[in-house]
């Protein structure tokens, strides 16, 4: 169990994690989501007691992180495939982690094994590709055989396969009652491995609750219409006082209306459907609306049914602003 | 506490990187070399000399003559042994591994100070009897008064230039940066602060200029330094013990 009361981290004027409670509860995959940007590395950062929070709390199994004997056989953390020295080979880098907490030294085969580095465990890891050192990160996290794992973006670079064996790697370590906190800028990817769901977005925490909540509450349902009479077809709505709006394609979507009634109006003024159908907003769009105040810079597109690629697209700009 | 198995990571860390080896190599290469040439040439220059200088020629002090560049590899040592941390993002993993800052940074000081140690006598005691090969007629042996001093503080000499990079390089975490002050510094910045009259009184506190004054046997002809040989390194110990204490302090509360 790990417990954040009232984490705040601030950076001069800026405040990147703004008083986020919560707690990852043992047994199943807690997805941690927000854009970019939104302080999911700072506040993994801080319950790894890298980063010194401004003010709040971090507890694991209510210790500070320092205070704990040997963390890495306690938690296992992969927070960026990077941070390891390019010249030491993927065998000596897990090594040097595994004596600091009095890991056997046979653990490290075991590990590698695991996350398919065998055949390279003599290499540097500079030689390495994204993928694969995601997947040294990885065996660093598993090294101590931890209760608690912490994952941040961990697809990341990695190919279809690799997504694959993470996901089924996080639900594994889970289903073996451990604690798995996962991060992730894509609700796609969470929907698949989360259990339970953490959005942030700017710092400040937007929702907190079961993966089947989350999608109860926050996705619309409308129908969709397509008829070759179109024009008679919204008079036809807009007499009955409903609202519809154009979706392209020829499409219209109509929110709060049962399908039934739709169904039934359009057979008593005689007109042809194409298409009638109950429609479940996906996920990715549910998140949007959720974060949408809180991403800085937004696409123009369609601001009322918009679209996976306008999010990535303000995404995209969001963090080209980041990098300036 | 378990820090032997700290000291036991630290150790794989600083073996598994070829940047230990060639910098420990070349700082014994430099050192070897360069005084065994000086060594040849300052004895073969003997007869040349005039009366005062050949009264204050130290044979011992002259085959050590390479540290000045030889220093420059161990400093190249220390910064990297601390900084590889920082510039590769491993600081991230290992603080993760050993939350625990002073043991992490002291344990890791520890272990590189033995290997510099190690090499620096090693580097010190060939040195001196290299370059005595070199010396001719001129040559001391190792029983002579101040000689054992000399050559033993050449040793440490080497590895407190190294500890004190390590400070530095934990204090300013950038290796370019670090590098950037201490090669200027200690190439460039003491040798000629020294050498004008004006700053010189100033210059034999730098680490570098007070912890050579061990190497020396025969002291110049109006050498008034206020300090001997082992007060010498004492003040340069006293640098190499503010430089880890600041840099531990940083390390304490940074976010890493």
């Amino acid at each position: 169990m790990i417990e954040l009361e009232g984490l705040t981290k601030r950076y001069g004027e800026k405040v990147a994690v703004n008083d986020l409670t919560f707690a990852v509860r043992p047994g199943i995959v807690t997805g941690f989501l927000g854009p970019n940007g939104a302080g999911k590395s700072t506040t993994m950062r801080m319950m790894l007691g890298l980063d010194n929070p401004t003010a709040g709390d971090v507890r694991i199994d209510g210790r500070h992180y320092a205070q704990i004997k040997h963390p890495l056989k306690y938690i296992g953390a992969l927070l960026d495939a990077k941070a390891m020295h390019g010249g030491r080979s993927a065998y000596n880098h897990l090594l040097c982690l595994a004596q600091s907490n009095g890991i056997p030294d046979s653990r490290v085969r075991e590990v590698l094994d695991t996350v398919g580095l065998t055949a390279v465990a003599k290499k540097k890891a500079k030689g390495f590709s994204l993928g694969m050192g995601q997947r040294l990160g990885i065996a660093g996290a598993l090294l101590g055989d931890p209760q608690i794992l912490m994952f941040d973006e961990p697809v990341n670079g990695l190919d279809p396969e690799g997504i694959h064996w993470i996901r089924n790697l996080m639900k594994g370590l889970a289903a073996q009652g451990r604690t798995v906190f996962v991060s992730s800028h894509l609700m796609s990817e969470m929907a698949l491995t989360a259990d339970h769901l953490v959005v942030i977005g700017q710092g400040r925490l937007l929702a907190d609750m079961s993966m089947a909540d989350f999608i109860r509450q926050n996705s619309r349902s409308y129908v969709r219409l397509r008829s070759p009479q179109q024009e008679r077809l919204r008079d036809v709505l807009h007499a009955e006082g409903i609202t519809a709006v154009e979706a392209g394609n020829g499409t219209l979507e109509v929110d709060g209306t049962p399908v039934e009634r739709l169904g039934e109006l359009a057979a008593r003024h005689s007109l042809v459907l194409h298409e009638l159908s109950p429609q479940q907003a996906s996920l990715e769009e549910a998140f949007m609306q959720l974060t949408a105040e809180s991403v800085e810079y937004h696409a123009h597109s369609d601001t009322r049914a918009p679209d996976t690629s306008g999010w990535q697209q303000s995404n995209q700009q969001w963090s080209q602003k980041r990098e300036q | 506490m378990s820090s032997t198995r700290v000291l036991k990571s630290e150790w794989t860390k600083i073996r598994s990187v070829s940047s230990t080896p060639w910098t420990l190599l070349l700082a014994m290469v430099f050192t070897i070399g360069l005084g065994m040439l000086i060594s040849y040439f300052a004895s073969n220059d003997f007869d040349n000399m005039d009366a005062r200088d050949k009264l204050t020629f130290d044979s011992t002090a002259i085959s050590f003559a390479g540290m000045g560049l030889g220093q420059l590899a161990m400093i190249v040592f220390g910064v990297l042994v601390v900084s590889n941390e920082y510039s590769t993002g491993m600081i991230r993993t290992s603080l993760a591994a050993v939350p625990q800052r002073g043991r992490f940074l002291f344990s890791k000081v520890a272990v590189a100070t033995a290997l510099a140690l190690v090499v620096g006598m090693v580097t010190a005691f060939a040195a001196f009897f290299l370059g005595q090969a070199m010396m001719g007629d001129h040559k001391v042996s190792l029983g002579d008064d101040g000689v054992l001093r000399a050559v033993i503080g050449g040793g440490l000499y080497m590895t407190l230039i190294a500890v004190f990079s390590m400070g530095v390089a934990s204090i300013l975490r950038s290796p370019m940066l670090s590098l950037g002050i201490l090669m200027p510094l200690f190439f460039l910045v003491s040798p000629i602060l020294g050498s004008v009259s004006a700053t010189k009184k100033v210059a034999r506190y730098l680490p570098d200029q007070a912890g050579q004054k061990v190497m020396q046997v025969v002291a110049p002809f109006d050498d008034d330094t206020p300090y001997g040989p082992w007060g010498g390194l004492a003040i340069m110990l006293v640098w190499v013990v503010v430089a880890l204490a600041v840099g531990y302090l940083l390390l304490k509360k940074r976010d890493a």
